[in-house]
């Protein structure tokens, strides 16, 4: 059995739904990339941020 | 006209609409990147099954739940992400992957992989059916 941590399990996610995000959203191979990046960078981003927030709250 | 042409320029939405267009929204529903392949989207279409497959083969390994009946309004909805997944679903289906109830939180996470690589396929998939028609330039 696969038991990823959750911020690995996260950035997996990231991963894979960025790529085909990025793919089927633009038009054009370099603005694949760029929204890709943005994609990615915004799941793993706001998870980090809603764990800080989850945190501080509990806390 | 002296110089015109009876044949039709690929990738303009004459040419892009002969033939049967659902084609590769089938295909590509079926089996991940290939409406891409079709379309000789060969990048496209390997990078879309590599994630697809990936995210798939990820909650399976996680020992994720593969949805097989509809008792209530959320296992429909997750049944109908399965599906998504066109012959990836029925395989997994008929070889008794994934469990029954997940268990674990990592097995909770590998349900949701499952779920969402069947609704990236559809997006996938009705992105193969758009170049197809024109909708999105090739």
């Amino acid at each position: 059995m696969f038991s990823p941590s959750h911020f690995t399990a996260v950035l997996l996610f990231a991963l894979c739904a960025s790529v085909v995000f990025g793919i089927t959203m633009r038009e054009t191979p370099r603005r694949m990339l760029r929204y890709g990046i943005y994609c990615f960078v915004l799941f793993v981003g706001s998870v980090i941020v809603l764990s800080w927030g989850m945190y501080l709250i509990a806390r | 006209m002296a110089g015109s042409s009876n044949s039709t320029p690929p990738g303009t939405k004459a040419a892009s609409q002969q033939g049967f267009v659902y084609l590769p929204l089938i295909v590509g529903w079926l089996v991940p990147g290939a409406g891409h392949f079709l379309l000789r989207k060969w990048g496209r279409g390997i990078l879309l099954a590599l994630a697809i497959f990936s995210m798939f083969a990820l909650g399976i390994a996680m020992q994720g739940e593969v949805y097989s009946s509809a008792h209530d309004i959320l296992e429909m909805l997750g049944m109908v992400g399965d599906l998504g997944s066109g012959l990836l679903y029925i395989v997994s289906r008929v070889l008794g992957l994934g469990v029954e109830s997940a268990q674990v939180t990592t097995a909770d996470y590998g349900t949701r992989f499952i779920v969402v690589a069947g609704l990236l396929n559809v997006i996938a998939a009705v992105d193969a059916h758009n170049l197809r028609t024109g909708r999105k330039p090739l």
